[in-house]
């Protein structure tokens, strides 16, 4: 186990290095940010001091290396616009979105779950081939576009929901959430789900196949033939069995859904590090966009292992110390 | 033998796609779309680039309204007052362009590392494969952005971006059914045979990977279409001067909260159809060409 | 003394409307209590779905349109879906093919084996622990508090069989079904599979149909045998009468195939043909067409089942007389 974890981690710091060197040096080939801080009576000098005070003035590969030194002192550098430290910048933002992706992932199993159920119990009738059909749809449609079509519906024509920002919020253990108030969990409506089509359509489609294909196993029949309650046969002896590729997947796509909040939030104006990437990079503020890369990539690595702890608990087969997994 | 066979299997397997009404509907429309889209020229009323032809003073009409000019705008105008009907077929053609495009490049620099992973093996698949797992644990969104925001814009960048995001995912697969396939008997057979390896490859698997890359290629178009019409919508796809359908749709988020819906909602309805569609087709193409996934 | 389980004309289909294929036709089935009745034919003969058809687990295609199964005073036709459920594991138990694919791979076994306990019976948690490892004792497993705690893939194959048998007899039921229940096993674990499944059912008199299409093992194990054929009974008595005096022309071709019937060196005589397809069923006999004896009435009619003199009844025009083997 301990090793498993350790070769993981080992895993997880070589692609995270490799990250890094992209984006850095990805990164550094575009634009040049001292025309945003220069002002139009700057003269060479003052460029100049520009460069130096920004550290521009070394080779890039130094400013590499300078980079990685801060790096593992968790510093990644101080925003261009902003003036303060990126991850400090990154930290503030972090819980809109994280609250955004959790309460999105929860519509996805609360509204797909019992939906591809259904849909797996009783794949022919028409209420399973509609639901099928949604989930089609909330598949291939760009999910701006439905967002789009929420705040057309809701806020312009109905007047319902609020379509943008994050409501009120309340401190819980030192977090400050908005899904505690009322008014936070109008604002959050729409965007979470919005964010949660992709994964709603996913485990839509995970249950139902799902669900078909252990529902002719021999050991759901040796459940029925033994008198077990049919709601533990589905509820539990089915589920279970459910649960593994959808935990796989869920926590697979996870990652992408924080990576996707970039555009919900851009739409709903959510203030969460989406919005705040998509504003450093219109203004080129290159610190915060390779602080949120490498936050991003980390919590991604991060992520992968914890699925895997989760999956070999789940699945008694793939228990870590096996070797194999 | 083969060759005998070949135009039966081609007939089955046609009539097997059209056994679905729905899929039929869906190759139709998508069918319908590229036409529109490839005469776009010839059946819009107005030429959106052509900026004499459009007139500011008819600009936010709705749908149906005639301009000064006495022409009807079916589809309504934009802020600048172009013809949404004609913004829209040109817009399509330049999602399809840059769905068709990237899916294409994406296809066939993907087979090649592919095949290259599957025939060298060794740790050269090995490497291979980690950058493929690499490229497909990252969101793809996140690569794309990243990689706009380096490029630039354009449709030459975006096509760039989005075969950079793809090419994994046809690697992968066809490593997989090549590896498959290399351990068939025929293959041996023909190897018994000293055909030589090329030959091997290009007759013999090859053509088995097809069925699994067309259905690949199918969903990677669908997927790149969606994900440049999202890019478009964040700013960074393509130049505003040619808008592609998301643009287009960006362009009317403005105007969205003033109630003039038909900006973005009418662009939105046509990327949804036309994506649904592809995205029909193939999973039509999934359950008729892989019998193992039919449920 | 009446018995524990009477299937009296068993009709049961695939599909519906024209697209029906009758899979089950007027089969007939008595089990006495105490009794191991073999049910024998190859696969696709309609032996494992007369067991599905008996505890209502079919699959979700094929569904009971004749006939009546009595268990006791019941007939399980007329019992609703709760009701049958009452029915399964507390009064019918059923034992699979694959101990591979029996257990849920992703539950203990001891959750499995609560479930069934509770099914039927509230306990308390140390109640339901100490039954379940009597349970697991009386197979014959060793050191059952551990394997209570273990997960399927760690026990072997014959281990998990009979973990499955445990989990059949929890309730005592009056009949088990064991739906060849040692094909997948190694010839030596059969062999104590065998053995326990007729030793418990002997001890609580449980009445046992079991299905399998391997002769051996029905003249080990089995008192009674009907032999089926594409969804018919066409020989039913004794096992040492069937087995001797085979009088349809289809048992004797089983039991002439199987090696040990024939003397050293000679060349197994096989059943020429296949059994027709449920969709392409023959008028008359469905066997005609590999039967040796046939005779055009056989093409034409029916045959309807029949006694012997040796005790079986037997579905055909021409039943033999003389004992197997007799002629090679």
């Amino acid at each position: 186990m301990a090793e498993f974890i350790l070769r993981r981690i080992l895993q997880a710091m070589l692609v995270l290095f490799v990250m890094t060197v992209l984006v850095f040096f990805g990164i550094h080939v575009i634009g040049n940010p001292v025309d945003l801080f220069a002002s139009s009576e700057c003269t060479k000098a003052c460029l100049d001091e520009i460069m130096v005070n920004l550290g521009l003035d070394r080779p890039v590969w130094q400013q590499y290396l300078i980079f990685l030194g801060n790096l593992a002192e968790g510093d990644l550098g101080r925003s261009f616009t902003h003036g303060v430290p990126a991850m400090s910048l990154i930290w503030e933002r972090f819980p809109a979105t994280l609250e955004l992706a959790v309460a999105a992932l929860v519509l996805a199993l609360v509204i797909g779950l019992p939906l591809g159920f259904y849909a797996g119990l009783r794949p022919d009738s028409w209420i399973s081939k509609a639901i099928m059909g949604l989930s089609m749809i909330g598949f291939s449609v760009p999910i701006f576009w439905i967002g789009l079509i929420m705040i057309l519906t809701f806020s312009v024509k109905l007047g319902w929901l609020p379509a943008i920002g994050r409501g009120d919020l309340v401190t819980v253990f030192g977090v400050r959430v908005s899904f505690l108030t009322l008014d936070g969990l109008r604002h959050l409506a729409m965007p979470a789900f919005t964010l949660s089509l992709l994964m709603m359509s996913m485990v839509i489609r995970l249950t139902r196949a799902g669900l078909r294909e252990v529902m002719t196993s021999d050991y759901i029949r040796f459940a029925r033939a033994n008198g077990v309650p049919e709601y533990r046969v589905l509820g539990w002896h089915a589920m279970k069995n459910l649960l593994i590729p959808i935990v796989t997947v869920l926590g697979m796509e996870f990652g992408g859904v924080i990576a996707f909040a970039v555009v919900t939030e851009s739409i709903f104006s959510w203030p969460g590090v989406g919005k705040m990437l998509i504003d450093a990079i219109s203004v080129l503020d290159r610190p915060l966009i390779v602080a949120y890369l490498i936050f991003v990539v980390t919590m991604f690595v991060l992520l992968n292992l914890v699925i895997d702890i989760l999956y070999s608990l789940l699945d008694p087969r793939v228990r870590l110390g096996a070797g194999a997994a | 033998m083969i060759i005998a066979e070949r135009p039966s299997r081609l007939r089955a397997f046609t009539r097997a796609f059209f056994n679905s009404p729905t899929a039929a509907i869906a190759l139709c429309v998508f069918v319908a779309m590229s036409l529109a889209a490839i005469f776009a020229h010839l059946i819009a009323p107005q030429d959106p680039y052509d900026l004499r032809s459009v007139s500011i003073l008819d600009n936010l009409l709705p749908p149906g309204e005639v301009s000064f000019g006495g022409m009807t705008y079916w589809m309504g105008t934009d802020g600048q007052g172009r013809d949404m009907l004609s913004a829209m077929l040109f817009g399509l053609r330049i999602s399809l362009i840059v769905g068709l495009a990237s899916g294409v490049i994406a296809l066939a620099f993907g087979t090649l590392i592919g095949l290259i992973a599957a025939f060298r093996g060794g740790w050269v698949d090995a490497l291979l494969m980690r950058i493929v797992d690499l490229q497909l644990s990252l969101p793809t969104i996140l690569v794309a952005l990243i990689l706009l925001v380096i490029l630039g814009r354009g449709i030459d960048k975006i096509i760039i971006a989005l075969v950079v995001v793809q090419w994994a995912y046809f690697a992968r697969t066809v490593r997989g059914v090549a590896l498959v396939e290399n351990a068939r008997d025929y293959v041996d057979a023909a190897r018994g045979l000293r055909l030589p390896p090329l030959r091997i490859l290009f007759f013999h698997i090859l053509p088995n990977c097809l069925p699994t890359l067309l259905v690949v290629a199918t969903i990677q178009m669908a997927q790149a279409i969606s994900l440049e019409a999202t890019l478009s919508f964040l700013g960074l796809g393509l130049p505003p001067t040619r808008p592609s359908l998301g643009l287009l749709i960006a362009n009317g988020f403005d105007y969205l909260q003033s109630g003039r819906w038909w900006i973005s909602v009418l662009p939105g309805v046509v990327l949804l159809v036309l994506v649904v569609s592809i995205n029909v087709v193939g999973d039509r193409l999934r359950e008729v060409l892989n019998p193992h996934l039919r449920g | 003394m009446a018995p524990v389980l009477s299937v009296r004309g068993l009709t049961t289909v695939f599909g519906s409307g024209t697209q029906e294929l009758r899979a089950l036709d007027g089969v007939d089935l008595t089990v006495h209590a105490g009794e191991i009745v073999a049910l024998v034919g190859e696969s696709g003969s309609g032996k494992s779905l007369t067991g599905f058809s008996i505890n209502g687990l079919l699959p979700g295609v094929a569904r009971v349109t004749g006939g009546s199964i009595r268990l006791g005073e019941v007939d399980l036709r007329t019992l609703s879906a709760r009701e049958m459920r009452q029915v399964r594991g507390s009064r019918v138990g059923m034992i699979f093919q694959d101990p591979m694919m029996t257990l849920n791979p992703v539950l203990r076994v001891e959750t499995q084996m609560r479930d069934a306990l509770r099914a039927h019976s509230t306990l308390s948690r140390q109640e339901v622990r100490t039954r379940l490892i009597a349970a697991l004792a009386e197979v014959g497993i060793a050191a059952p508090e551990q394997r209570l705690r273990a997960w399927p893939h760690e026990l072997s194959g014959g281990m998990r069989q009979r973990v499955a048998i445990a989990t059949a007899l929890l309730h005592s039921p009056e009949l088990i079904i064991a739906d060849e229940p040692t094909t997948a096993l190694d010839v030596t674990i059969q062999g104590q599979i065998l053995a326990l499944a007729q030793r418990l059912c002997r001890e609580r008199g449980t009445a046992l149909v079991w299905i399998t299409h391997d002769l051996a093992v029905v003249a080990g194990i089995a008192d009674r045998v009907s032999v089926m054929y594409a969804g018919r009974v066409v020989e039913e008595g004794p096992v040492d009468a069937v087995l001797d005096t085979p009088a349809h022309p289809y048992t004797r071709g089983l039991i002439d195939s199987v090696a040990a019937s024939q003397p050293k060196g000679a060349r197994l005589p096989m059943i020429p043909g296949r059994m027709p397809l449920l969709s392409d069923l023959p008028q008359g006999c469905a066997f005609a067409a590999r039967c040796p004896r046939r005779s055009p009435l056989c093409e034409t009619t029916r045959p309807e089942p029949h006694p012997t003199g040796a005790g079986q009844t037997v579905r055909c025009h021409h039943p033999l007389t003389e004992p197997a083997g007799a002629v090679a």
